[in-house]
């Protein structure tokens, strides 16, 4: 099985605020709210840590889901996130260049 | 900003269009060098604006004018046709850019200042502004029904009138006053305002906002201050009929 890494767009402005998470892209200033399961893979992003991992011990024990569809899920999520350039995905770990911006 | 333009009537056509705005200062935070050309026929208007930075210089393009700006000079140049549309539009762009660094922005929405607070009611066209801006009572100040100037200052949110002007076509005054609240326009069935979450204000604001520049930095410093006004002043939904007693709301 191949493993993915996920990582947040340094080139975006993020924020959470009353326990929303806000991202603006740095591109076109498009606004995007994500929902608690992006929040949560948004937050566990960094580059390292492979998506199985994440989902595994931060996304499976916050819903009541079966880790194999978790997964899957989480891989279409994540690539979507990319799509909108709010995430890179790579099935390789990510270095984090840049400031990256989240508060 | 200052604007040189050595055509008499594109210079009288500005001092009527930002009549109240015009002062005869020497020293300008920002200085523009106007050239005049022929209307093209591919001069569109309605053409994506551009605003892109390249070693420290910006550059503004849309279908009708062309324009550079330095920071570290404060001098730049717009190429145009003699029309006040073209310079209009660079003008906003430009204190989008500046007012970005300093915590500030412009909005679109309608403002005024009443018992020595401002008021600003946003919305996308058709929401109300220039509705509610015709409404107000004779007590209030209009500041603009339609693109509002909102800089901090001393860390307050202070409103200031602007030339800015929407369907209304009546220059704001050219004064200013703390924000005391801000509203998101909805039309309805009755006057009334309503609570809305932080989130919704947020995003509310955001959407509101006026923003072009392609650039990471700039779009980070107008995002994070929008939450900070949203920390320090009330948002609400404003929905109104539309009849004049809206304004007893306001106030």
């Amino acid at each position: 099985m191949t493993r993915l890494y996920v990582a947040r767009n340094p080139r975006v402005a993020a924020r959470c605020f009353e326990g929303e998470m806000m991202i603006m892209s740095g591109r076109d200033s498009t606004l995007f709210t994500l929902n608690k399961t992006a929040t949560i893979l948004w937050q566990a992003a960094d580059g390292a840590t492979p998506l199985d991992e994440i989902v595994e011990h931060r996304i499976c024990p916050e819903f009541e889901v079966e880790p194999s569809v978790a997964l899957q899920d989480a891989e279409t999520l994540a690539r979507e996130l990319a799509s909108h350039e709010i995430l890179q995905v790579s099935e390789q770990p990510i270095s984090q260049k840049g400031p990256g911006d989240s508060r | 900003m200052s604007v040189n333009t050595g055509d008499p009537s594109f210079l009288r056509l500005l001092q009527d269009r930002y009549a109240g705005f015009v002062t005869q200062a020497k020293a300008a935070e920002v200085e523009f060098d106007v050239e005049l050309v022929p209307a093209g026929p591919s001069a569109d208007p309605d053409a994506d604006v551009r605003v892109t930075s390249n070693h420290g210089r910006w550059q503004l393009t849309r279908g009708d004018f062309r324009a550079e700006w330095e920071p570290s000079s404060n001098h730049g140049w717009i190429r145009q046709s003699a029309n006040p549309y073209s310079i209009d539009a660079v003008l906003r762009i430009v204190h989008t850019l500046v007012l970005a660094r300093q915590g500030g922005f412009l909005l679109h929405s309608a403002g005024a200042i009443r018992n020595e607070k401002a008021f600003l009611f946003a919305g996308v066209s058709g929401a109300g502004k220039t509705t509610i801006s015709r409404l107000a009572p004779p007590d209030a100040i209009l500041l603009t029904d339609e693109i509002s100037y909102v800089r901090k200052q001393d860390g307050h949110y202070i409103a200031f009138g602007t030339p800015f002007t929407g369907e209304l076509a009546k220059l704001g005054e050219n004064v200013s006053a703390p924000i005391s609240a801000l509203y998101l326009l909805a039309q309805g069935p009755e006057n009334r305002i309503d609570p809305i979450s932080p989130g919704e204000a947020a995003r509310g604001l955001l959407a509101n906002v006026l923003f072009f520049a392609e650039d990471d930095e700039l779009v980070r410093a107008a995002f994070h201050s929008a939450f900070d006004f949203v920390n320090q002043i009330p948002v609400s939904r404003l929905t109104f009929v539309p009849d004049a007693r809206v304004w007893e709301l306001i106030g």
